[in-house]
């Protein structure tokens, strides 16, 4: 009988470790002054430098180092007040000059941390996760492998090179081990790669597009028995490429290595894959023998020297926290957890708080957002920003609060703004949804619903304020539910003497 | 009456007063290269064409009036290190057969902008690894003195060619030697500046933290104008320095060395050394006597182990420098019949392109930053690079300028190393130091050999950027020298049978 995840969590203990590549996005390489844009046609990008012609030199990119400092600063690091380029030696076609110009032992930001909370049964959770090491890197160019069963190198029948991507500056953020998570190892995951993707966007230093392959990240992960307090071997799964794979693909090595260990097999320390459709993963292509990169010095690069009150500029210039803008926003808005975190995981809080800055009403911008927008953006299976701006629905909810809609008609403009009738005036001048707001034309409905109903009118003269309900919605069905149902109630109490 | 024998400074005197055109200077440069090179084999490719265009466009902008620099229209030969844009740059090997670079490197765009005729690429070690320019991919080049001798390497081609009348001047480059012993095996100056003080872009590179380029010429003075054209600071080498040029012309004319403590390195000089050459470089220290210099001993004792750590530390560079040889993007490539994998290509393109000098360096610099070996070979030799660097710091407190023989012995004949890679190695004894500690480094004609009458070399070492020192002490030494012989070195070479 196989172990499922609970059972798994309970007999062994998770041991995460986490390494997220993020493509900068300065617009020159790393080493060279060719633009970086994605999606260019192939080879367009290109020069003796990032096609490792003999004799060309890399110079480093001043903006990717400034990028490298503010990420690390961002993630309580300390920045080296020295560090070097390393050579990084291994032949691939993809790889113009042969060796890769990475940080090796000396990279530009060491020792820091990233706090993460997690949505629990048990309440918000907070997480540690310690980041050992900042660095940076280039990427390397694609291969196109055409022909042959598996897209891959081998068994194909040739294989195409673009070098656009070579050369484009990449930075690494390496976790230490991260421990003690137990059954919830998936979730400080995820919780971890969202919270750092947040930072470098709000840095504005990548555009962190998992997707894309902007930001990539690798799980290590290993078991231990419970309480053994001991380590066992780690498996890393590479390109794992959205939030809720990360968090997938733990719970499928935990699942696996779990049942391994079960059966009293071994965990055999490896590169594996993630397999999107079922959230398993498979083995990489076994080495023959442990690869030696040859690391030594980059030589034809002076080491990275960055003057401390530079660095002290820089860390004043960090925005604030996405932790310590969601508290604050939490507290203004006067947000339960339970929505907070609904709102985080949706990723409407950028919207939501647009929409308020623009005069909507902060309860009615978030009901809006996370339950009508969401519902129809769930239903098209697109994202809820991708459907209607802020400042549409900022315009939508002020009608609503200046009485001219009701929650009925608004739901009516937004499904028309959406369908792509216009702007939220043009749907409702369109679509003539105004609500009647005239007080003698909802008079004549109030004398008409009293004439039809003589019994309920005298009850309420009587004192029985409930029974008005009858009467307004006799008043709302007359005017085909265009009138402001509070501004009905108010004018037939007063009519009737109770108001 | 300007003639081929003439200085660089003479012809450039000659242009200047309008006595002859740098279309006729040139022409005349090219007859020589058609009547001799066929028994010397100093170029590789000779750009007739291109040549005589840059010539003329010299000429009219002269005609014109325009400002022109000190060098404008007088003919430069070319180390086949150097890219070129268009013109074949195949760095002695096999590998780049037919390779046209792209782009300019900054050392060609500088003479190019300083309007000297580039005639041609001249011959070398492949790869310019090598003392002799036998390692040369398209067989080896014959030294004017000598026929049956070597002219010494790397830049053996750029040294015969001016020693042969080819051409007033050339660019070398030198790793460990490769400009300055081919000086002084062939009669001629040359000099490698201060590390850092030409740029290295668009020089294929051996070893990146060894090699500069610099001046090959008939006289101190002219490697000076030569030096001024081609140093200073560039943004696209890292390494350059960014600091004024040493005034070298000046220091080249001041002819007065009063006051100047030379220093005579007490661990070059002794066993290995030919009588010849010994005799040659004691007579010329009593001649910087005479001119008034104060001769001190120094002693250098890690110069003893210079020798191997080069041996580990340019190797490893190269294994890693060289990698980028792989058939994919440019040369040569082998074997890609469609049956066989990238990997496989690769490996048969750089089996036959490669020489075995290349190879043998490949693979002592793989195994030298092996993991497990890393820090016994490479990391020890760069501790005694640091240990050499303090060495020269001292002596350097001593004296103002170093000097020793420049290499051990006179030509030796082609063949004789061909089994024997050490002896070959040991050419190189006393430049190499100078190449580990960054600094100055220049080579100038002392006299004849006792035993075989021909050339021995005189080598001054200054101190990081202060290669004005080294151009005042060799221009002062070249006149005293000048003056006992009545007429230049090269007037006693055998004259070369024309065809």
């Amino acid at each position: 009988m196989a172990l499922s995840y609970d059972q798994a969590v309970e007999k062994y203990e998770p041991t995460l470790g986490l390494e997220v590549h993020v493509e900068l996005n300065t617009k020159s390489k790393m080493f060279c002054s060719c633009a970086t844009e994605f999606g260019a046609s192939p080879n367009t990008q290109t020069c003796p430098v990032c096609l490792g012609m003999p004799g060309a030199l890399p110079v480093v990119n001043g903006k990717a180092i400034e990028s490298s400092i503010l990420i690390g600063l961002a993630l309580n690091c300390s920045v080296a007040p020295f560090s070097r380029f390393a050579r990084k030696n291994y032949f691939y076609p993809d790889m113009p000059k042969n060796f890769q110009t990475s940080q090796y032992d000396e990279p530009i930001c060491v020792n820091g941390y990233l706090d993460v909370e997690i949505d629990t049964d048990e309440g918000i959770k907070q997480f540690r996760v310690e980041i050992e090491r900042v660095h940076m890197e280039e990427d390397t160019g694609k291969s196109l492998h055409v022909g042959g069963a598996t897209g891959r190198i081998h068994g194909a029948d040739y294989s195409l090179l673009d070098y656009n991507r070579a050369g484009i500056p990449l930075v690494e953020i390496v976790t230490k081990i991260v421990g003690g998570t137990g059954k919830y190892a998936p979730q400080v995951a995820r919780a971890y790669v969202t919270e750092l993707r947040d930072i470098l966007r709000s840095l504005g230093v990548s555009d962190v597009k998992m997707e894309q392959g902007s930001m990539r990240c690798d799980v290590n992960l290993s078991l231990a028995p419970a309480s053994s307090g001991t380590l066992g071997t780690r498996s890393e799964t590479k390109n794992v490429n959205s939030l809720r794979s990360v968090e997938r693909a733990v719970i499928g090595e935990v699942i696996r290595q779990s049942n391994r260990l079960d059966a009293g097999e071994r965990i055999v320390q490896e590169t594996r894959h993630f397999l999107e459709e079922s959230g398993q993963t498979r083995p990489g292509r076994s080495k023959e023998q442990a690869e030696d990169y040859r690391y030594f010095p980059e030589p034809d690069l002076v080491p990275v020297v960055p003057d401390s009150a530079w660095i002290e500029q820089l860390r004043a210039t960090l925005p604030e926290k996405p932790s310590t803008r969601r508290k604050r926003l939490q507290q203004a808005w006067s947000v339960p957890d339970k929505e907070m975190a609904a709102m985080v995981n949706a990723e409407l809080l950028d919207v939501v708080e647009e929409t308020i800055s623009l005069g909507a009403e902060p309860t009615r911008a978030r009901s809006w957002w996370l339950g009508e927008v969401s519902r129809l953006a769930n239903e098209r299976e697109v994202a809820a920003t991708s459907l209607i701006t802020s400042a549409q629905i900022a315009e939508v909810i002020n009608l609503i609060s200046n009485g001219e809609l009701t929650d009925k008609l608004a739901r009516q403009v937004v499904e028309g703004v959406i369908a792509g009738e216009g702007t939220p005036r043009e749907v409702i001048d369109k679509r003539g949804l105004k609500v009647v707001s005239d007080d003698s034309a909802l008079m004549v409905a109030i004398e008409a619903a009293i004439t039809a109903q003589p019994d309920t009118a005298e009850r309420v003269r009587g004192g029985n304020i409930p029974a008005a309900g009858a009467l307004i919605g006799a008043v709302m069905k007359a005017t085909g539910g265009q009138a402001d149902a509070a501004k009905v109630r108010e004018l037939l109490l007063k009519h009737l003497g109770q108001g | 009456m300007t003639t081929i024998k003439s200085t660089a400074a003479q012809m450039a005197d000659a242009l200047a007063a309008g006595s002859i055109t740098s279309v006729e200077l040139t022409q005349q440069h090219l007859d020589q290269i058609e009547r001799v090179d066929s028994a010397v084999h100093a170029f590789l490719y000779v750009d007739k064409e291109g040549a005589l265009e840059q010539a003329n466009a010299v000429d009219v902008k002269r005609k014109q009036g325009d400002l022109l620099s000190p060098l404008a229209g007088v003919p430069l030969a070319l180390k086949d290190v150097m890219a070129q844009k268009g013109i074949p740059t195949t760095c002695g090997s096999k590998m780049l057969e037919g390779w046209r670079p792209p782009y300019d490197a900054t050392v060609v765009t500088k003479l190019k902008n300083a309007g000297v005729v580039i005639l041609g690429k001249t011959n070398m070690d492949e790869f310019a690894m090598g003392s002799s320019t036998e390692n040369s991919a398209y067989g080896p080049t014959h030294n004017p003195w000598d026929l049956t001798r070597i002219p010494g390497g790397s830049g053996g081609g750029s040294a015969a060619a001016i020693a042969a009348f080819e051409a007033p001047l050339a660019i070398g480059t030198d790793t460990g030697g490769s400009i300055r012993q081919p000086a002084a095996v062939t009669g001629t100056v040359g000099v490698k500046p201060t590390y850092g003080g030409v740029s290295r872009y668009g020089l294929i590179a051996f070893s990146s933290s060894l090699d500069q380029a610099g001046p090959c010429a008939r006289t101190v003075l002219d490697a000076a104008l030569l030096h001024e054209v081609i140093a200073g600071h560039d943004q696209r080498d890292s390494t350059s320095i960014n600091a004024p040029v040493p005034q070298v012309v000046k220091a080249a004319k001041k002819l007065d060395v009063k006051g100047l403590k030379i220093g005579v390195v007490k661990e070059l000089g002794g066993e290995g050394f030919q009588a010849g050459v010994l005799n040659r470089f004691h007579e010329s220290l009593d001649a910087l006597v005479e001119a008034g210099a104060e001769i001190v001993e120094v002693s250098c004792p890690t110069f003893d182990y210079a020798l191997a750590a080069y041996y580990l530390i340019a190797p490893s560079e190269c294994s890693s420098n060289l990698a980028r040889f792989d058939s994919m993007r440019y040369g040569i490539r082998i074997g890609d019949d469609g049956s066989r994998s990238a990997e496989e290509v690769m490996n048969l393109t750089r089996h036959e392109g490669f020489g075995p000098e290349v190879k043998r360096r490949i693979i002592l610099g793989t195994y030298a930053l092996s993991s497990g070996y890393y820090d016994a070979y490479y990391g020890s030799a760069q501790k005694v690079r640091t240990l050499l660097m303090r060495d020269f710091s001292a002596a350097f407190q001593l004296a103002d300028v170093l000097v020793s023989p420049t290499a051990p012995t006179t030509a030796f004949k082609i063949g004789q190393n061909d089994n024997d890679p050490l002896a070959m190695y040991l050419n190189d004894i006393a430049t190499i130091p100078v190449n580990m500690a960054g600094i100055g480094g220049m080579s100038l004609p002392s006299g004849l050999a006792d035993e075989d009458g021909l050339p021995a070399g005189f080598q001054i070492m200054s101190p990081a950027m202060k290669d004005d020192l080294m151009y005042q002490v060799g221009g002062t030494l070249e006149a005293a020298l000048l003056s006992r012989w009545g007429a230049p070195l090269l007037s006693q070479a055998p004259v070369l049978a024309g065809k």
